[in-house]
């Protein structure tokens, strides 16, 4: 699940290039660059949620 | 006094200018050394030594990898890069500067000035991450992934930003404001840095006895509070330093605009002090010191960003904010998400990165400014990060980076260097060991 939530995010910034080349309009384009902002968050949050240790595992 | 007009044409710089700058980046290095002596304190003492020599030698390390091949595809403006043709434009991807600093003896002024702030910026970059892997990174690998970062990931961020990157062009080719503004690297140093902790933390681990089978995350503080505050003290000198001589290289800042610049650090870094000690004493009954050095660091990194390009009240917005929602951070990294984080150097260099770098977009007197610095976060994030981990999950498997469990017992002054810092002081047991 790590990884493939820091697979998402690549995905997230493609979408924010994508809003620069497709729309012109400046409020369309900051909503679709916030929508790939989203888009990266949620990988992070997969991210973060794959990587959390099991509770105990780092007792010795 | 008046937001700064980033991004003026840079025109030839006078003697006095380029003597003045000069002398701030002499004094830029109490940055890092305030930062390095914070990570020694906020780790354990029989850590302490070790702290601070890797401090020395990740930097080292850094500025020899980044002089060897860094700079080259660091570039700069109008130099050769390595150049993708999309829709009609051109996206600077990779500079391609000659290798060892070729030519430097001959190069502009401001050219040499901005090589000379990349070396502080790599090694500063090179060295967050450390404090967050403190007491468990083994020295051999911290020195392999600064060689990583300041030979890869930095170089990158620095030609898209500071290089004539694609991220630099976004105002001429897109009508995106100036262009992504970050003139004191709270892209390319601070949040760099931040995310880089983040990976080595979710690679490496947390501490061991850190978080139990039962109950809540075992406290860990910081051994010496006095090394961490006075350490906040230094770094503010070499901030100040940082910041205006970022304006002037970076956004060609008269001299007139640079008074104002080291006032919103001052500004930020001070209103970010008192958020958290307003936060930590609302929330424990009591102010925390190492709460409190976070937010002062969180402060002045948030300055970074938008020292130059914010008005005063601009400047103690920003502090506060991030003043306030460090210590929040904090807690909740390590009480909700179980990250190991001693140095809190995700929070305090990459959230307060990034938070400078938006508040940056929200001053910048130019439309579409904050779009601009919308699309350089989205890179960090999507890009810099998971190449990060990449490159570091793929360092971790030729030098391991997590010592063996004796040696973490011990300490890493014991086990990697054979002495500790305090050979006098008895140092006490380990709770946690029973």
């Amino acid at each position: 699940m790590k990884y493939a939530g820091l697979l998402v995010m690549p995905a997230g910034f493609l979408l924010t290039l994508a809003a620069l080349l497709l729309f012109p309009d400046p409020t369309r384009r900051l909503a679709f660059v916030m929508c790939g902002l989203a888009v990266e968050a949620m990988g992070l949050a997969v991210a973060v949620r794959g990587h959390m240790p099991a509770r105990g595992a780092s007792r010795p | 006094m008046n937001a700064m007009v980033p991004m003026t044409p840079a025109a030839a710089m006078s003697d006095a200018l380029f003597a003045l700058t000069l002398a701030l980046l002499l004094l830029a290095p109490l940055a890092i050394a305030g930062v390095a002596l914070i990570n020694a304190g906020l780790g354990r003492s029989r850590s302490a030594a070790q702290a601070l020599l890797g401090n020395l030698a990740l930097g080292a390390i850094a500025v020899i990898v980044f002089a060897l091949v860094g700079a080259s595809f660091a570039g700069t403006p109008g130099t050769s890069e390595a150049a993708l043709h999309v829709a009609g434009k051109i996206w600077g991807v990779l500079g391609l500067g000659p290798f060892l600093m070729h030519g430097l003896g001959s190069a502009a002024p401001q050219a040499q000035l901005a090589l000379l702030f990349e070396f502080m910026a790599v090694a500063m970059a090179a060295m967050i991450p450390w404090g967050s892997g403190a007491d468990r990174w083994r020295l051999s690998a911290g020195c392999a992934a600064a060689a990583v970062l300041a030979g890869i990931v930095f170089p990158l961020a620095a030609h898209w930003i500071w290089g004539g990157g694609w991220l630099a062009q976004l105002g001429a080719n897109f009508g995106l404001g100036a262009g992504f503004l970050d003139s004191g690297g709270a892209a390319t140093v601070h949040a760099l840095g931040g995310l880089a902790a983040l990976a080595l933390v979710w690679i490496a681990g947390p501490r061991r006895g850190k978080f139990p089978r039962e109950g809540l995350s075992t406290a860990m503080p910081g051994h010496n509070a006095v090394y961490v505050l006075f350490g906040c003290l230094l770094a503010l000198v070499g901030w100040l330093a940082w910041n205006t001589a970022g304006a002037v290289i970076w956004l060609h800042a008269p001299l007139a605009a640079l008074p104002g610049a080291a006032i919103n650090t001052s500004l930020s870094a001070a209103a970010a002090l008192l958020a958290t000690f307003a936060v930590t004493r609302f929330r424990f009954g009591k102010p925390d010191a190492s709460l409190c050095a976070n937010g002062w660091l969180a402060g002045l990194v948030t300055s970074t960003a938008c020292a130059a390009l914010a008005t005063p009240a601009e400047a103690i917005f920003a502090g506060a904010v991030a003043g306030f929602f460090t210590p929040l951070l904090v807690e909740v990294l390590e009480l909700a998400i179980s990250i190991d984080d001693p140095s809190g150097a995700i929070a305090v260099h990459g959230a307060s990165g990034l938070w400078g770098l938006v508040a940056a977009g929200f001053f910048a007197p130019q439309a579409g400014q904050l779009t601009a610095q919308l699309v350089g976060i989205a890179a960090l994030l999507g890009i810099v990060l998971p190449l990060v981990y990449l490159l570091f999950a793929l360092l971790n498997r030729l030098v391991e980076f997590r010592v063996d469990p004796d040696g973490e017992r011990i300490g890493m002054d014991l086990h990697e260097l054979g002495g500790g810092a305090y050979p006098e002081f008895v140092i006490h047991r380990d709770e946690s060991y029973r």
